[in-house]
């Protein structure tokens, strides 16, 4: 899990799911928006959060003794009735009202509900983004007990009408480019990806040691570009050593390069990535962006 | 190669001791809460956020190591929110929405919150019209789980019965829980429905009215007018404003899905969402109130003109804490 997340560079993530936020300094952020297999896993842990609560809950009422008893009936009721209405209502809001500004289920995949416009969240957006679950979830599902609590043939209806409605507004998301819930629409928020993602280390910091003993020429080290660059980093920081092995061939067929005697294919990557990298960024503070092998710039 | 290292590696070794330490801050502020940080924390964060910045623009121009780039934009993301999202305590946030935000909400909500009403009173006058001309009207007008037996063919006592009786006095607070938490539930049901164009709101709020109508004509036709007047009154003045409310809310969702005006559909949404946000905040505290008063007050209080004084003063309550011009609040 947190080896995928470090390897989600921006790079990899789609352009079309990219969005704009200038911040006041001028710098765009390029937040991206999260994916609806992201929400939809989110979503599912919050609901498995939600039941264990209910179910601590009733444990905990029976634990106090408090299952019994003609007066104690009332508490029960109680506690069930506003535990109940206080999960359905109030988890999502008081999770997404916090700094974080996410549920329990978005903190695990690394998102967080924002603002469409970049401005502040506010309480009356994280509210109605939260109350229109009412009719994406739970009214349905509500319908759909009652129909088969009553049992009858003639609520077979009722029940198809049920998950045509709910799938309409579960699927909604896939229908528009912002992957908005009808909740978001509403509020004016989306929800992106903001994951913590480690400091790793930087894998030219060998270079000094490695790279002497490789002599590329200028025009071996400026053969690919920037994407292909990056393809390269990835590769070395998994240090699978067939990938590392297919890969340092095909760069030895493409540069025309000999491998020196005693030298490993990682040995040989690490001082390829060094020496490609410091000519794309020698010719980038020059105002040359070479985006992969076949730009000519 | 121009030198034994690259510049950007040479930048990078500069900045990181900034960025862990911005880093280490933001994970203090976000584990326990914005008021955990010292006072040099809080001066300091905004300005290491602002390194991270220009950090991360040097990066984006100078820098290919893309695991570096990821880096900085997930902390400079993370640390935009935080010093430009909201850092106010949620007693202040709850203060100011008592004071400002939800009156103000309320009354931009007029327009909507007549046509609410309209609805109300009519269904009510159509139901009451109804039933006391034919009082079959009344078994298709009321739910049959809603009745209780209060039907044309019960006898006028136990009509008065239901009027007075205490029920146990035991059982108070969970019938008012209930009635709270099954009230909130349906408010929250008619405002998120605005959304399919205001005619399952319109739909909810008319049903409303309808059974009151049934009901008071029924009364009505035992001379149990006044007494039943009294028995809805006592709560009855805050759940109906509050449904009146969470209609209205839901009137201007729907209004802005069909009639945006000059802005995209979107906007439009997005806007109406957030003002009727803070009503339909405000309907929730309402219908405590109400649950309470039906819960308790109607309960333990049988005498019809203190249910009836009761009813009029939350009225006015509410309506001079909604309506009565005030000074602007910073």
């Amino acid at each position: 899990m947190a080896a995928r997340t470090r390897l989600a560079s921006p790079v990899a993530a789609p352009a079309r799911f990219q969005r704009r936020l200038v911040t006041p300094e001028g710098l765009d952020l390029r937040l991206t928006l999260a994916s609806a297999g992201e929400r939809a896993t989110a979503y599912l842990l919050d609901l498995l959060i939600m039941l264990g609560a209910l179910v601590i809950l009733g444990l905990l009422v029976l634990a106090a003794g408090l299952g019994s008893g003609e007066g104690n009936r009332d508490v029960v009721l109680i506690i069930g009735l506003l535990g109940w209405f206080f999960l359905r209502n109030g988890y999502f809001v008081l999770f997404e009202l916090s700094s974080r500004a996410a549920t329990p289920g978005k903190r695990a995949l690394g998102l967080r509900v924002v603002a469409r416009d970049g401005g502040r969240l506010t309480t009356e957006a994280v509210f109605v983004r939260n109350a229109m679950r009412e009719i994406e979830v739970f009214l349905p599902l509500g319908v759909l007990g009652m129909s088969l609590a009553a049992g009858d043939a003639v609520d077979g209806v009722m029940v198809i009408l049920g998950l045509l409605w709910s799938g309409a507004f579960l699927l909604f998301p896939l229908f528009n480019r912002d992957r908005l819930r009808v909740g978001d629409l509403v509020a004016g928020t989306w929800v992106v990806r903001s994951p913590r993602v480690a400091l790793l280390p930087d894998l030219a910091q060998d270079a000094s040691r490695v790279l002497p003993r490789f002599a590329f020429t200028a025009e071996q080290s400026g053969a690919y570009g920037v994407k292909e660059l990056s393809i390269l980093e990835e590769v070395l920081r998994r240090r699978d050593p067939r990938a590392m092995a297919a890969v340092a061939g095909r760069i030895r067929a493409r540069i025309a390069f000999s491998q020196p005697s005693g030298e490993t294919d990682q040995a040989f990557l690490e001082a390829f990535y060094a020496a490609l990298r410091a000519r794309l960024e020698h010719r980038l503070l020059f105002g040359h962006r070479r985006a992969d092998k076949f730009d000519k710039a | 190669m121009s030198g034994p290292e690259l510049r950007s590696h040479r930048f990078r070794l500069e900045r990181e001791a900034d960025w862990r330490r911005l880093e280490a801050l933001l994970a203090k502020a976000e584990r326990d809460r914005a008021s955990a940080l010292t006072e040099d924390e809080l001066i300091a964060l905004p300005l290491l956020y602002r390194a991270a910045v220009s950090s991360l623009s040097v990066a984006r121009a100078t820098s290919l190591d893309s695991g570096l780039i990821g880096y900085l934009e997930a902390l400079t993301t993370r640390a935009y929110f935080f010093v430009y999202g909201a850092r106010t305590r949620l007693r202040d946030r709850l203060a100011r929405f008592f004071r400002v935000d939800w009156p103000a909400a309320v009354r931009s909500l007029w327009r909507e919150t007549a046509i609410s009403t309209l609805i109300l009173i009519v269904a009510a006058f159509v139901g009451y019209v109804l039933v006391a001309q034919d009082a079959d009207w009344y078994g298709s007008i009321m739910p049959a789980e809603m009745t209780q037996g209060r039907d044309p063919t019960a006898p006028t006592a136990f009509l008065k019965s239901i009027i007075y009786d205490a029920h146990d006095k035991q059982h108070l607070s969970a019938f008012a829980t209930f009635l709270f938490t099954h009230n909130a539930q349906i408010a929250i049901l008619a405002f998120a429905l605005g959304f399919a164009f205001c005619a399952p709101t319109a739909l909810l709020v008319a049903q409303n009215g309808l059974s009151l109508g049934a009901l008071m004509a029924l009364y009505a036709s035992r001379g149990l007018g006044w007494p039943l007047g009294g028995w809805l009154v006592i709560h009855g003045a805050t759940e109906m404003f509050a449904t009146i409310l969470a209609g209205a809310a839901g009137f201007r969702i729907g209004w802005a899905v069909m009639f945006p005006g000059d802005r995209s559909r979107l906007d439009a949404l997005a806007d109406a969402g957030r003002t009727s946000g803070a009503a339909m905040g405000g309907v929730i505290v309402m219908l405590v109130v109400a649950g309470l008063l039906e819960g308790f007050g109607r309960q333990l209080i049988q005498i019809d003109a203190v249910r009836w004084a009761i009813g009029g003063a939350t009225l006015t309550v509410w309506l001079a804490y909604f309506y009565l011009p005030r000074r602007s609040f910073g």
